[in-house]
């Protein structure tokens, strides 16, 4: 069916409703590079006003890719709670908009919707929301999750300590982790990017992890993010599997050129369940995602890519993960050009994520092709740390010398935790103290150059 | 030092990664000389970026140290702006370089491309030394005439290996500059150029620079590639790189599609 609306003197026409979303959206170019953005600002607005008096249960009527050729798609239609979206049968996405506001709407209430919300709703929602939108009702989400410790509880966030190195060297690595330990970072995961894809080397990357872990008992988790399928292959071998990684996309055809399907996804949770790894929780699955990944692989089927990233949050939300970090920044500026576009595609994905029940974390990045420096990384960490992010990265320096990119650092967590006094994981932050790393106030203590993990760590490198 | 810095006592490990570690804390910030030192990296791979390629230099020094032909071509990416926001662009050539291509015979079985990609300063520092160094392990080869593209990603050397009729075509381009590494180069094998050629169609060998793999180095990987290449009649993950060469050829580094291309 068509739609329309008027702005000003003219009257703009949509064919579809993928075409009302995508015009909606504010300017990027990635949709621009897609050719599916507004041609005017009038022609945005005549969206916007189209998109705010349509009933949200259009959206369950219209399939944005066809069910028969989409798995993504029969998941949502399939997963879809009916009577979790009783609630708002009644609403247009204008008043869903005002209703997610509304004082009188609280965690529990949007933890008991959450199910009946499909990415879409919560795509078309975000495109009326201005920034302040996406950080009040975002703040309100509240998802926790746990495997050794506890991730998402209120006034807490927590940090990926990431320390990668281009060539796998374990010295380089673990001189990063221990850089990152002595700053209070990695209650989230440790998890490293390998260089390589050969099974050896990444075996000893999870033996190498889970040493450090049991030997200091550190109430976290390790990661290794290869492919799922080598993660599987590495179970099955006898690795340390904690958690699970996957990039995962919106589409099918996406998801096909990143080499898995959701019955990869599943078969590779059931593995990591089977080891019973975590002690205070059981989910063993971390996702990234990040706008622009289905159109980088032709397979957005003309739908834009704030709602294609929205649909990957259904692919993660099916398999219950620990972690979904939106790597933002990351993809360059032929799909967010500059930091205005990074940082509200930061907001987008993080309200989106949480609106839909998952436990969103966002790697705060930027490349040097993009038009963005470290203080439009600051912008989004301090919005995004009052919009209650569970957690973001953590690199040495803000300089991942292995991805080429620019993320958050250790500096910037502990800058964060202390204008918004947000607190780590309860668990992580207990030994931290236990290590006498910091006070009871969870203030980093000088560092003390005969550290029981400065030496040992030392003494294992050299 | 001044007294405001809580050093880190961990400094004798920052000899162990390139990672900026170890850097000390005022407050919760960064000590002053370590976000100087942040900042001057950045600046250099953002010159990188957006710096031109001083073509007539590359190519008065291209025709004296090669006895090859030199062309000088141009995407259809008119200016650095277009080509950072659509890469689609990036991988066509203008006309005037279709007709000027399209002048030349073949079949060869080798074309070479210079390409400014994303680090003109990449390729003013290392692209010479590779082709330089490659050359004679290949001195049996019909080698088609060198072309240097402005504005071009990896996919603009697939046209350009159609239009000299090449079995192969190797395009060498600055790769997207990391802070530590602003002049890092890649180099991307395809045979049986066309339009449409996926990544996965594709051999790379990257990071090639000082720090990195070395341009004498990735030229003998690069000269195995070839060959395999020809005698296996394809590039891609069905070629895998057993050359020898240490370290191990570097995987395309992406966490998402398309991010390096």
């Amino acid at each position: 069916m068509t739609y329309s609306a008027v702005v000003g003197t003219r009257c703009y026409r949509f064919a579809d409703l993928k075409e009302v979303l995508a015009k909606a959206g504010p300017a990027r170019s990635g949709d621009a590079l897609a050719g599916l953005i507004a041609e005017s600002a009038g022609e945005r607005m005549a969206a916007r006003l189209v998109l705010a008096d349509l009933p949200l249960r259009r959206f369950l009527d219209e399939a944005l890719i066809p069910y028969e050729t989409d798995e993504v798609t029969r998941l949502i239609v399939d997963g879809h709670d009916a009577v979790a979206f009783a609630l708002l049968a009644s609403l247009t996405v204008g008043e869903f908009r005002e209703w997610l506001l509304a004082e009188t709407t609280d965690e529990v209430q949007l933890a008991a919707v959450a199910p009946g919300i499909t990415p879409e709703m919560a795509a078309a929602v975000s495109k009326l929301m201005r920034n302040q939108d996406l950080i009040a009702v975002a703040r309100k989400c509240r998802v926790v999750t746990a495997f050794r410790d506890t991730i998402g509880l209120p006034g807490r966030l927590a940090v990926r300590l990431q320390p990668n190195h281009p060539t796998d060297d374990a010295s380089g690595i673990a001189a990063s982790m221990l850089d990152g330990l002595m700053y209070g970072v990695g209650d989230a995961v440790i998890g490293i990017n390998p260089a390589s894809d050969s099974m050896a080397a990444l075996m000893k990357l999870w033996r190498m992890l889970d040493d450090l872990i049991g030997r200091f008992a550190i109430p976290t988790q390790s990661c290794v993010l290869t492919h799922v399928s080598s993660q599987i292959r590495a179970i099955e071998m006898g690795a340390p599997v904690d958690l699970v990684f996957q990039s995962v996309a919106g589409t099918e055809a996406a998801n096909t050129g990143f080499g898995i399907d959701l019955a990869m996804l599943r078969e590779a949770r059931e593995a990591a369940l089977s080891l019973k790894r975590g002690t205070v929780g059981d989910n063993v699955m971390y996702f990234e995602t990040g706008q622009g990944s289905a159109l980088s692989a032709d397979a957005h089927h003309g739908v834009d890519q704030q709602t294609c990233e929205a649909r990957a949050y259904a692919v993660a939300r099916h398999f219950k993960p620990l972690l979904v970090n939106t790597v933002v920044g990351f993809i360059g500026p032929e799909y967010l050009y500059d930091g205005k576009q990074i940082i509200r595609a930061g907001l987008e994905d993080h309200f989106c994520g949480k609106l839909l029940g998952l436990p969103m974390g966002c790697d705060i990045c930027y490349t040097n092709h993009a038009e963005a420096d470290q203080d439009d990384m600051d912008n989004l960490l301090v919005l995004l740390g009052t919009a209650g992010v569970n957690f973001i990265m953590g690199v040495p320096g803000a300089d991942d010398i292995m991805l080429n990119y620019q993320s958050t650092s250790f500096h910037d967590q502990l800058f964060v935790r202390q204008v918004l006094g947000l607190q780590r994981a309860p668990e992580f932050e207990a030994w931290l103290q236990a290590m006498g790393l910091t006070d009871q106030g969870g203030r980093l203590l000088p560092a003390r150059s005969d550290h029981r993990l400065l030496s040992d760590l030392t003494r294992g490198i050299s | 030092m001044s007294t405001s810095i809580k050093p880190d006592p961990w400094q004798h490990l920052a000899a162990l990664t390139a990672a900026r570690i170890a850097l000390g804390r005022s407050g919760s910030s960064l000590p002053t000389r370590a976000v100087l030192d942040f900042d001057i990296a950045h600046a250099l791979a953002r010159d990188a970026v957006h710096q031109p390629l001083d073509v007539g230099d590359l190519t008065a020094r291209c025709r004296e140290q090669f006895a090859l032909d030199v062309i000088v071509v141009h995407s259809q990416a008119g200016d650095r702006l277009i080509y950072l926001q659509r890469p689609d662009l990036g991988r066509r050539l203008d006309q005037a370089g279709v007709a000027e291509l399209d002048k030349r015979s073949g079949p060869v079985d080798l074309a070479i491309v210079i390409a400014d990609g994303l680090s003109a300063t990449a390729v003013q520092a290392h692209a010479l030394s590779l082709v330089q160094a490659l050359l004679p392990l290949l001195d049996d080869l019909q080698v088609a005439p060198l072309v240097i593209a402005e504005q071009g990603r990896v996919a603009l050397g697939d046209e350009i290996g159609v239009l000299l009729k090449a079995s192969l075509v190797l395009v060498v381009l600055g790769e997207r500059p990391g802070l530590s590494s602003p002049d890092s180069l890649g180099a991307y094998l395809t045979f049986a150029p066309q339009l449409g050629r996926l990544d996965a169609e594709r051999n790379c060998v990257s990071n090639i620079r000082d720090d990195g793999l070395s341009p004498v180095v990735a030229a003998r990987k690069l000269a195995w590639l070839v060959r395999a290449a020809l005698a296996c009649r394809l590039t891609g993950v069905g070629l895998k790189d057993e050359s020898g060469e240490a370290p191990p050829l570097m995987a395309v580094v992406s966490r998402l599609p398309g991010a390096n291309e």
